[in-house]
């Protein structure tokens, strides 16, 4: 082995941890946000905690705290869970990365978020994909429970979330995360597209978190629409040249550097 | 406070079962072209949603928030200029606050 495939090595093990990383305190930060709303909500320190670290899923848990916030709790309960379901369908293209079973396959569940589902499915290949799915999960988690904690107790004594543009920050980190995907291919515009537009048409009319799952229609018609041949490696992440079956498709860009962070 | 406690517990419960589906469901249903394709579609639907629900998003109805909509603007700046992560919201959420604090929004 040359020294350029050590380096190369090397790059390819730091560069997932490294992604992890920074998306993890860029993200895990916000739980300064969640803290203060949910204790802004009637919800106290110890509650907001707990809710940090054992449903540490963050939209359905600042959806939780609207409805404690409104009162209509059992609704609010249902309607969180329900946002969290999208963790299950990242499961599902995860399941193949993560460990098979055992308490570990039981830990990994819990990191099954969105964050860490765009990082792994952004790196070439499964051995970074695991990397960087263990260092994004750990790093949100640490830092979203620290920074609950933080809120929760700091609540109001900050500067206020929106003074600091704390709310951009969420949908900032998202259309960072889906953009090398966007620029995979004209289905995947369309379908990010068709998600957005259905989420907002519904936002007025559907209970918070239920527009967002319904976007995933979107998902469903473009699989029927442009379902690609099975290729060799099933779910598997994306490759760093053409998708999955991306030679069938010859709409499919480079995606060149599939880099996310 | 009590309703509360339980609220939290079932919630956290909930989500945790969801995750957890996600992983045992049997391998076999990812064999059917349509369902992978699927299950690679929904990240995108799904945070292209969470993107513009909080992009627009004023509780349950939408608003336009100038400040935040020029942070994002910001943002697919920098997304174009191939800015790294960190920069990218960094830039985002520095353009809303200081148009926030010169009294835009």
């Amino acid at each position: 082995m040359t020294d350029t495939d050590d380096r190369t090595a090397e790059r390819a093990r730091a560069r997932p941890v490294r992604d992890g990383l920074v998306l993890g305190l860029a993200v895990g930060t916000s739980g300064v946000a969640f803290g203060a709303a949910a204790v802004g909500s009637g919800m106290n320190v110890a509650q907001a905690c707990v809710l940090s670290l054992l449903a540490f899923t963050g939209a359905s848990q600042f959806a939780l705290a609207g409805a404690v916030a409104s009162g209509g709790l059992a609704g609010g309960v249902a309607g969180a869970i329900l946002l969290g379901s999208r963790n299950t369908l990242y499961g599902l293209r995860l399941a193949d990365l993560l460990p098979p079973r055992g308490a570990r396959k039981l830990v990994a569940a819990h990191g099954v978020i969105d964050e860490t589902t765009a990082i792994s499915l952004a790196q070439p290949d499964p051995a970074a994909a695991r990397l960087g799915f263990w260092a994004t999960f750990a790093t949100i988690y640490v830092t979203w429970n620290l920074t609950t904690l933080l809120g929760a107790f700091g609540a109001g004594r900050l500067g206020s979330p929106q003074s600091l543009g704390i709310d951009v920050v969420g949908p900032a980190a998202f259309l960072a995360l889906i953009w090398p995907r966007l620029r995979a291919g004209r289905a995947e515009r369309a379908v990010g597209l068709a998600g957005a537009v259905i989420a907002l048409a519904a936002t007025s009319f559907l209970p918070p978190g239920v527009p967002v799952i319904l976007a995933a229609t979107a998902a469903l018609a473009g699989a029927l629409i442009s379902p690609r041949p099975a290729g060799p490696r099933p779910a598997g992440p994306r490759p760093a040249g053409p998708g999955p079956g991306g030679a069938e498709d010859p709409r499919l860009p480079d995606s060149g550097e599939a880099g996310v962070p | 406070m009590t309703g509360i406690w339980v609220a939290v517990l079932v919630m956290a419960a909930g989500c945790y079962a969801l995750k957890l589906t996600g992983l045992i469901v049997p391998r076999g249903v990812l064999d059917n072209p349509r369902v992978r394709r699927f299950a690679e579609l929904v990240p995108i639907a799904l945070l292209a949603a969470l993107t513009a629900v909080q992009a627009f998003g004023a509780g349950q109805s939408l608003g336009m928030d100038p400040a935040r909509l020029a942070g994002l603007g910001a943002a697919v700046a920098a997304l174009l200029l191939r800015a790294p992560f960190l920069v990218v919201i960094v830039v985002a959420a520095g353009t809303a606050a200081v148009l926030r604090a010169l009294g835009v929004g």
